[in-house]
């Protein structure tokens, strides 16, 4: 029998006074553990005090591949070490880039002692969310006329994608998505953990070092009806490699004949041609068909706000009436992952979208990034002609966005970060970011050296 | 562009459209934020909003803590955006913990811990709810009746099913603290239990000092897994160390909890989605490889934390100046909820209402579990503009010395004709 609890009442007991009553209390109840029928087990009086972790079992988590890259380059003394691995915007002088428009807006919400202290909804900021409709479907754009999109705000790509992918196990009749070979390493493991089955088709043609637009119609084609589809709205990540306008109207006809649904990843918006609205021209054609479809996007890269989480979800349904029934739904993926969304980074991107002045300067900082990577690529395409590098280089300028998809094996990548110090992705994946003029000529040595001398 | 396609394939393309969400219906309305929205539909001048859990000022307004303030200045424009640097994590990590372990915690000294940024309570929560899953997909967790209905949501979408424990005595209006005891020890070994360290949300009941070495010592029996989710540390008693008191009690007995965090509410962080997930291990090893896998669930549901308010909890808590204001500021919040809980009770006996009402100030933390019926909140909404959650749950924050007397009056109004068996609605959003 257990004896009664009886501590003495206005005493704190020191730990050492209830470590000893809780092992007494130990040996006294293994001694009645045979009357407890739901005891099967009785604590040993000699066992250790503090019981195994119920997490012991736990294994290490394999390091992100691409997030491990930094880590290497972090660890690495040489001088000419270069960091080719995430996709992040660095300057001429390789350091990260605050937008002056970013740290105006800023300091507008520092001062405004009026704004929101609160929760925001569990859709996010309003203004947030008709402002982004508008980037990427377009001011004039007859769906968001006939409120029939509904935009939510969600942490970054990530977020979005992860609460469109809930949305659709929970609530689509089909449960695969299809995504293009290669993609974003991430995206996979979105939509697995969101409960979705997924599938590839086929993208990147190593040969030509371009899309494989052959086998991409052949594998939506066959697809089952319904199916969802990943789409790159622009600037595919990893290869750089995006269909032309008319590519994209093909696509947009078999997959309507399908009825096959789009699902756009836009993360570069505005940073593969230097223009906000000819990187949306895929996703605004298909909405521009009258027809419903799904996208995501992220203001971590166009507008450097890569840590404050800041994207939206756009679902464009047929009806109005279906897009507010579908909102609420959305609210219940929401709500039971984090309740609502952090307002920082919004209120920024709201400050500037919605301010003419603002969103021009942005305009013109964004314009400039993209100059800037557009310039590193003709840079280090020269610089490989100018080497006589064997071998057709040029889909180095080819290639849109951040990214360039050398076609370097993960032998020469190996080499090349043991010899040269380059830092990138196995996949040959370099992202142009983080070149400078200063930094060309020794990635083009690089390159060099691990096409003449490795196989 | 519009050259690629003429009005007649247009056509033809929206006939072959479906539509694919016509099947869809409409959700049922968040228990607690609906409250929030029917009350700003409302034009009275005399509304009054009960609902939400956010601490307001004796005006009704929200409050920026002076701390966060200061904060807030040091850090605009200063750093870059991107993802949060290493250091500054593991710095507000550590010293998120601290404030539940202990400033001079053994576990946090030698790192037996895994710890990770989360968005706010529900963020670790949910993410709790994943790895559980994860790694004990056999399990389910015991969740107080009632509880605070979000946590129903999250481990239903985590796929935990979830169990009630008995929690609050109706009749008693207390802690049903047999019924508790015998369900820790009629659940199978090695359950996962979800506790309330302090300010239990929505009852205001916490057990006892007492009561709490009984419930480590018969969840130690059982070997059972104690979550505790601390979202209101501070708000009970005033002092943040005194409201930790459960969770070190679990800690001397050995036990190798897990806590969720939120900043919402205690620095007044609520839209920026601050708090932290901690999991207690057996040695720094096992933390770092628990973190690496909270981490990889995180990064599939929304990459990182927004480093903002990460900053700012790192900002305060580093910052001995700041962490001392900081905690003057929890007291201050905390004693306006006090005086208005004394206020309210005395008014509600000025009237010679038929009720007992000394709860009040029993109660502890943000809320009153008030005993009204779902008729009785839905006439004071109706007759009073005064809002609150269907289970009659009140919010003291959204209480001011500018309202107390016509809550009062309309409280007294609505239960003047009540016996003292009032039915309490639990568990709503189940």
């Amino acid at each position: 029998m257990r004896p009664e609890l009886t501590l003495p009442t206005g005493q704190a007991s020191s730990p050492t006074d209830r470590r000893l009553n809780a092992l007494l209390r130990h040996l006294s109840s293994s001694s009645s553990s045979a009357m407890d029928t739901n005891n099967s087990i009785s604590p040993s009086p000699t066992s250790a005090f503090q019981h195994d972790s119920v997490f012991s079992h736990v294994v290490q988590a394999p390091e992100d591949p691409i997030l491990g890259v930094t880590v290497a380059y972090n660890k690495d003394p040489s001088p000419v070490k270069l960091n080719l691995g995430v996709g992040a915007y660095r300057t001429e002088e390789g350091k990260p880039l605050v937008l002056n428009v970013v740290r105006k807006a800023e300091q507008q919400l520092v001062n405004d002692r009026a704004r929101v202290k609160e929760y925001l909804p569990i859709i996010g900021l309003a203004e947030f969310n008709k402002l982004s409709a508008k980037l990427i479907f377009g001011a004039d754009s007859p769906a968001i006329q006939e409120n029939r999109i509904t935009t939510v705000q969600c942490l970054s790509g990530t977020g979005s994608l992860r609460v469109g992918a809930e949305f659709l196990a929970k609530h689509y009749h089909q449960r695969t998505i299809y995504i293009p070979l290669p993609t974003w390493g991430n995206h996979p493991k979105v939509f697995t953990l969101a409960g979705l089955s997924v599938k590839t088709y086929r993208y990147y043609d190593p040969a030509t070092r371009g899309l494989n637009f052959q086998g991409l119609l052949e594998d939506l084609g066959s697809a089952p009806a319904g199916a969802i589809v990943l789409l790159h709205a622009c600037a595919h990540n990893p290869t750089g490699v995006d269909p032309t306008l008319q590519q994209w109207e093909q696509i947009r006809q078999l997959m309507r004949s399908k009825k096959l649904l789009p699902f756009f990843d836009s993360a570069y918006q505005g940073f593969a041609s230097g223009s906000l609205d000819a990187d949306a021209q895929s996703v605004r054609m298909f909405v521009a068909d009258g027809g419903e479809c799904l996208a995501a996007q992220s203001y971590a890269k166009n507008m450097g706000l890569y840590g404050e989480r800041v994207g939206a979800l756009s679902i464009v349904c047929k009806t109005a009436d279906v897009a507010g029934k579908v909102e609420s739904q959305l609210k219940l993926v929401i709500r039971p992952m984090y309740s609502n969304p952090p307002i920082h980074g919004a209120s920024i991107v709201a400050a500037i979208l919605r301010d003419r002045n603002l969103y021009s300067e942005w305009t013109i900082e964004l314009k400039a990034m993209a100059d800037r990577i557009i310039s590193m690529r003709h840079q280090l395409y020269d610089a490989l002609r100018a080497r006589g590098t064997p071998g057709d280089w040029s889909h180095i300028i080819k290639q849109i966005g951040m990214f360039t998809f050398t076609g370097l094996n993960s032998k020469q990548v190996t080499f090349m970060t043991k010899e040269y110090h380059i830092y990138m992705t196995s996949d040959g994946r370099i992202s142009m970011a983080g070149l400078s003029s200063k930094t060309v000529p020794h990635l083009a040595d690089a390159i060099h050296a691990a096409v003449t001398r490795v196989v | 562009m519009r050259r690629f396609f003429t009005s007649t394939a247009r056509r033809r393309c929206s006939t072959k459209n479906i539509a694919w969400w016509d099947h869809v219906l409409p959700a049922p309305k968040d228990p607690i934020f609906c409250v929030t929205e029917a009350f700003h539909a409302d034009s009275s001048p005399n509304k009054i909003n009960l609902g939400v859990g956010a601490y307001r000022d004796d005006e009704g307004r929200p409050v920026v803590l002076q701390c966060v303030r200061e904060a807030e200045a040091r850090i605009a424009g200063s750093r870059f955006l991107e993802s949060n640097s290493a250091a500054v994590s593991s710095k507000m990590v550590e010293e998120s913990v601290k404030l539940v372990f202990g400033q001079d915690s053994d576990v946090v000294n030698e790192g037996r811990f895994a710890g990770v940024q989360a968005l706010s309570g529900t963020g670790a929560c949910r993410l709790f709810a994943e790895f559980q899953r994860r790694f004990h997909p056999e399990s389910r967790i015991y969740l107080p009746d009632p509880t605070w209905s979000n946590h129903h949501n999250i481990w239903r979408d985590a796929q935990v099913p979830a169990k009630n424990y008995h929690y609050y005595h109706p009749d008693s209006k207390g802690l049903n603290f047999s019924a508790l005891i015998d369900d820790i020890k009629n659940a199978p070994d090695g359950s996962f239990f979800l506790l309330h360290p302090c300010a239990h949300n929505p009852t205001g009941v916490d057990p006892t000092e007492d009561q709490w070495k009984e419930i480590s010592y018969q969840c130690k029996v059982k070997n059972h897994f104690p979550f505790f989710d601390m979202a209101y540390q501070g708000f009970a008693s005033g002092d943040l160390e005194k409201d930790a008191q459960a969770i070190r009690i679990f800690l001397e007995d050995g036990h190798l909890i897990g806590c969720a965090q939120s900043f919402a509410k205690n620095m007044g962080l609520y839209e920026h989605r601050v708090g932290c997930l901690s999991i207690l291990c057996n040695d720094s090893k096992q933390g770092a490889a628990v973190r690496s896998q909270l981490q990889q669930i995180a990064s599939a549901m929304y990459g990182s934390p927004p480093v903002h308010g990460v900053l700012l909890v790192s900002t305060i808590l580093s910052n001995p100046d700041m962490k001392s204001l900081w905690i003057e500021e929890v007291k201050m919040m905390l004693y306006r909820i006090q005086k208005m809980r004394t206020t309210l009770q005395e008014s509600l006996e000025n009237l010679d209402s038929p009720l007992n009402w000394e709860n009040i100030t029993k109660q502890v933390g943000l809320f009153f579990f008030s005993g009204l019926t779902p008729n009785q909140v839905e006439q004071l909404a109706r007759e009073f503009h005064i809002y609150m959650t269907r289970d009659g749950r009140i919010s003291m924050s959204g209480v001011t010395t500018g309202n107390v007397n016509y809550l009062a009056n309309a409280i007294h109004e609505v239960t003047r004709s009540s016996k003292e068996e009032t039915k309490i609605l639990c568990n709503i959003g189940a």
